[in-house]
């Protein structure tokens, strides 16, 4: 996953949306580890379109 | 480094700050972590609260931290009807709308005055739990790494809460219990500040629209909206977007702030503590599902936690698993007494709503306009949509 980090409003809505528990939440700073599935929720789930599938635009 | 306390509380929203305040009245030795630079900011938050259970908590309404009173709520269907819930109408609607930092920082500094310490920009990365107990917590402040030793940790570390994980509490919510939620403070419109507004209906799939007055012409207006029910990346800004360009009042609002966050609209847990180790507010999903308020409860779950706690470091019950258990089991016991019947209603009632059209969200408002209602309960509507739409009972069947 790719996460605009100009955009990124680090409002934790990724992390509790993330099934596997994968996305951390620092104060500001989101870091994803290696349990993404790349299942996408997050994608969505972001209020403002943050976050992007690896090799999308 | 090593550290040991009596207590280590994670998170210094209202929750964690009302658990740390309890704690140390009772003379505990408190270590409250925040991992931002400064309480309560930035906010994230609707900020609109209800009075009566500020009280029990022992918070004095204070100038400082609130922006407007609120005489009520009004519920403004998808045509346009609206539905006034006020102090003559479904009693306890008044409240406050706040500044939200400043009034998590009231809390800390209560906590403080009580003797907890507080550590900033000091983020739980870990925790070691052995023998169904938690032995320390890994905490990097500054740069720092410290290993926090407690008797007991109280974990309020919100709706990214990280802690339940590591203590073996699972927290985690299916994509139609979570609302994905954007909001804009808008300086210059007009409107009546006595009231909140709620918009229902398709505009805010599984969710609502809220307009919170703040006074003086700003006013918080955001959405929620069911992640199940997200299309695609970025949809949550469109559709607020889209609800204030069709509302004139609000698009000549000027935003001075963007606040996003996530709310849990679960079903209580079946268990938010283990051992020694306690959830309180968001991160144990306390939030009423319904409104999404979660201040209140957290405050409320805080303090029990906050008791027990005490109770568990006095009784020396924290050094055996089988005592902390018992102990674990009375907040459990305290905090869904006092909440857990209004959650599973509100639950209940949030999962029929997310499923109703406009053209039931309408009926269902002019419906409850003509009957007199002193407390809106769920029985007093089904009686007043029965009499006046009967065909719209069997969308709310299992309500009861």
């Amino acid at each position: 996953m790719k996460v605009d980090r100009l955009a990124c409003l680090y409002c934790g809505v990724c992390v509790g949306s993330c099934p596997v528990g994968a996305i951390t939440l620092y104060d500001t700073w989101i870091e994803f580890n290696d349990r993404c599935t790349g299942c996408g929720i997050c994608v969505r789930a972001c209020p403002v379109g943050a976050i992007a599938t690896e090799g999308d635009e | 480094m090593r550290y040991e306390c009596d207590l280590l509380v994670i998170g210094s929203g209202p929750g964690g700050s009302t658990a740390a305040r309890f704690a140390a009245e009772r003379g505990l030795e408190v270590l409250l972590v925040e991992k931002r630079q400064e309480v309560g900011s930035p906010v994230r938050c609707g900020e609109g609260i209800s009075k009566i259970w500020l009280d029990e908590i022992g918070i004095q309404p204070d100038r400082r931290w609130i922006a407007q009173e609120i005489d009520g709520a009004r519920i403004i269907s998808p045509s346009g009807h609206v539905l006034i819930l006020d102090a003559s109408r479904a009693g306890n609607e008044t409240g406050y709308v706040i500044e939200r930092d400043v009034f998590d920082r009231h809390l800390a500094i209560r906590a403080l005055r009580s003797g907890a310490e507080m550590w900033m920009k000091a983020m739980a990365v870990g925790a070691e739990f052995k023998g169904g107990l938690v032995r320390s917590v890994h905490v990097k402040c500054l740069g720092n790494h410290i290993q926090v030793v407690p008797k007991v940790v109280i974990a309020a570390d919100g709706f990214e809460s990280q802690c339940a994980c590591w203590f073996g509490i699972n927290t985690r919510l299916n994509p139609k219990d979570i609302e994905s939620c954007l909001q804009y403070r808008l300086v210059g419109i007009e409107m009546d500040e006595r009231y909140n507004d709620f918009y229902l209906g398709s505009f805010a799939p599984g969710g609502y629209v809220w307009v919170f007055s703040k006074g003086d012409g700003e006013a918080n207006v955001g959405i929620g909206v069911q992640v199940a029910k997200i299309g695609s990346a970025g949809e949550v800004k469109r559709l607020l977007d889209a609800f204030i360009s069709a509302h004139p009042d609000l698009e000549r609002g000027r935003p001075i702030a963007i606040v996003a966050g996530g709310v849990s609209v679960c079903a209580p847990l079946n268990r938010v503590s283990k051992g020694n180790a306690m959830l309180v507010g968001d991160a144990a999903r306390q939030v009423d599902p319904l409104t999404g308020g979660g201040v209140a409860n957290a405050c409320r779950a805080g303090r029990h936690a906050g008791l027990v706690a005490a109770d568990m470091v006095e009784s020396d019950a924290w050094k055996d698993r089988e005592s902390a258990e018992k102990w674990a089991s009375e907040y459990e016991r305290r905090w869904r007494a006092e909440l857990e019947g209004h959650l599973i209603r509100n639950y209940v009632a949030k999962e029929k709503a997310s499923q109703l059209t406009d053209e039931t969200f309408d009926k269902i408002v002019l419906a409850l306009q003509e009957v007199e209602i002193d407390r809106i309960t769920t029985i007093d509507l089904l009686m007043a949509i029965k009499k006046r739409y009967p065909d719209v009972l069997q969308d709310l069947e299992g309500l009861l």
